[in-house]
């Protein structure tokens, strides 16, 4: 419930700073919000380049931020960057849309009939807590060391997460919307695709954005392991050859990703669902 | 009789047992009238108009509309919930639309239907609006012109206004008393609310609660419809009687309750 209306209750009238930095579940004004912000990546770039600059540190333990942004041009200019985060751009690509395309409707039906939800969710939660690299052996085992094994492995990661997340928002469609259907005359079919999944839309795009991050970070673990290239390539042999500059280009490279990625979702999601902004 | 119910018995098994929800209910209703049927909680209201609505079947007993057994929930009985049911990511013409286009009506016409009863109801100027820029007010009137663009044989209401602010609620007892004016709708409401019932029906079945049963038929004679007659004595002598019967079964209802 952002939106305010400018009919809100005004707090007590104390206008101390103070106050104002910790109000209780209450916007702040914006012009703190944003220094807020600035301050949260700003400050700990400024102890970085302290530390660096007058502390003595030697840069093989830790580079300075000019080294890495010197690491960082040496990358970009022999393409090696380039050609590692497309690399790992489209193992996350292929295997997250791969496990969307069967997640979202599997947790559709686990979450609209009860019969598949019985049929399928022991096995899905049990699924669930096998952390998705101690698979790794067996998908080099059957799937050799090749593009199949990464990608089958960000699909086991993602699918059974999702497929409960989107579940878990299926169920929580009101019963009176889905009566009301049925009394204007819709069918079970009808209910399902002009019903239940527009209501639950934004919640899938939610549970794809949260699974997306975990894609992300299991992209890179299988690189760890076997690749020729990849952001996670490029971190282990950096760490081989103690090039520490290397490993955060990577680092930072991998974490400004996944950022974008979340604000695309969140972009997709205010686009496509303005109506959620209130829900409930 | 239009809307027939016939020796509707509800059972629900429950782990102590089976609970008799609803005993040999019998109501007869006519075109055109407005019935509510009033009872406290543990009546069975809610379950009895699920029955009509087809949203559930009856152990035995039978409901007919217009001579045709109901074996299901379809368009021909419109529904008002209590709970606000807009599709929130429609507007509100797209809302109205919904059933139409469910039926499988052409866009020309369930446009002109729908804008029609947005009319009846008095919204066609927030045909563009979401649901959530509107008040609860507004909700169910869209909910009812929603339930009216089928155009329903009878229009059942699940307490619609229960939700509501007492001023907004009066509002609408007169908007709805005006829309059947208009109409000439069959209305099924049920509710707990004794005055409300005595305002707008022709005729009121009193429930009884565990199981429930109709308790009494009163029909409902008043000098006018409008906010003075709340203040006449006919009014009063209703709205008491009926309280008579509910304040009865109600001290019952709240020991059975005590014991289970």
């Amino acid at each position: 419930m952002t939106q305010s209306t400018g009919i809100e209750p005004s707090p007590p009238q104390s206008k101390s700073g103070f106050d104002v930095f910790w109000r209780l579940a209450e916007d702040i004004p914006k012009p703190l919000q944003t220094a807020l912000m600035v301050t949260s990546i700003g400050l700990p770039l400024l102890l970085w380049w302290i530390v660096t600059t007058f502390g003595n540190v030697d840069p093989k333990f830790l580079p300075s931020p000019a080294d890495v942004a010197r690491a960082f041009g040496r990358l970009w200019s022999t393409r090696e960057l380039l050609k590692d985060t497309v690399a790992s751009l489209w193992r996350v690509g292929v295997g997250f849309l791969l496990a969307a395309i069967c997640s979202i409707p599997v947790g559709v039906l686990m979450g609209s009939f009860p019969s598949i939800r019985a049929l399928l969710e022991p096995l899905f939660g049990l699924m669930r807590y096998m952390p998705a690299p101690a698979f790794i052996p067996l998908l080099i085992l059957y799937l050799g060391i090749g593009e199949e094994p990464k990608i089958m492995l960000i699909f086991i990661g993602v699918f059974f997460f999702n497929s409960l997340m989107v579940m878990d928002t299926v169920k929580f469609v009101p019963k009176d919307l889905i009566e009301a259907t049925y009394t204007l005359g819709g069918d079970r079919l009808q209910t399902l695709l002009q019903v239940i999944f527009p209501y639950v839309l934004s919640g899938i795009i939610d549970a794809c954005r949260i699974n997306l991050a975990a894609a992300w970070q299991l992209v890179i673990v299988s690189e760890l392991i076997a690749a020729t290239e990849g952001l996670g390539r490029r971190i282990s042999v950096a760490g081989r050859f103690l090039k520490t500059d290397e490993i955060f280009v990577g680092l930072i490279v991998i974490g400004v990703i996944g950022l974008v990625f979340d604000l695309l979702f969140q972009y997709l999601l205010r686009v496509s669902c303005h109506w959620a902004s209130q829900k409930r | 009789m239009f809307l027939e119910i016939n020796n509707l018995y509800k059972h629900f098994s429950t782990r102590e047992g089976t609970l008799v929800v609803l005993k040999d209910i019998n109501m007869g209703i006519k075109r055109g009238e407005f019935i509510c049927a009033v009872g406290a909680s543990g009546s069975g209201k809610s379950t009895l108009l699920r029955q009509i609505a087809g949203l559930d079947m009856p152990t035995s007993g039978e409901v007919k509309v217009d001579g045709e057994r109901v074996t299901g929930p379809g368009p021909d009985r419109g529904m008002v919930f209590q709970h606000y049911t807009l599709y929130p990511w429609m507007n509100v013409q797209e809302n109205t639309e919904f059933g139409l286009k469910l039926q499988g009506i052409g866009k020309k016409e369930r446009r002109e239907k729908a804008s029609y009863y947005l009319n009846v109801v008095g919204l066609s100027k927030f045909a563009r609006a979401l649901p959530k820029e509107l008040s609860g007010g507004m909700k169910q009137r869209v909910a009812i012109a929603r339930a009216l663009a089928s155009e329903p044989k009878v229009l059942l209401m699940d307490e619609p206004f229960g939700a509501l602010d007492v001023h907004t609620r009066e509002a609408m007892h007169e908007f709805m008393l005006d829309l059947w004016a208009r109409t000439h709708l069959t209305v099924f409401m049920i509710t707990h609310d004794v005055e409300e019932a005595v305002f707008l029906s022709n005729r009121i079945y009193a429930l009884g609660a565990r199981p429930g049963t109709v308790r009494r038929e009163i029909q409902i004679v008043l000098p006018e419809r409008t906010h003075h007659v709340k203040r006449h004595s006919i009014f009063h002598d209703y709205r008491d009687e009926l309280m008579d019967l509910l304040r009865g079964h109600g001290k019952e209802a709240s020991e059975a309750a005590a014991v289970a």
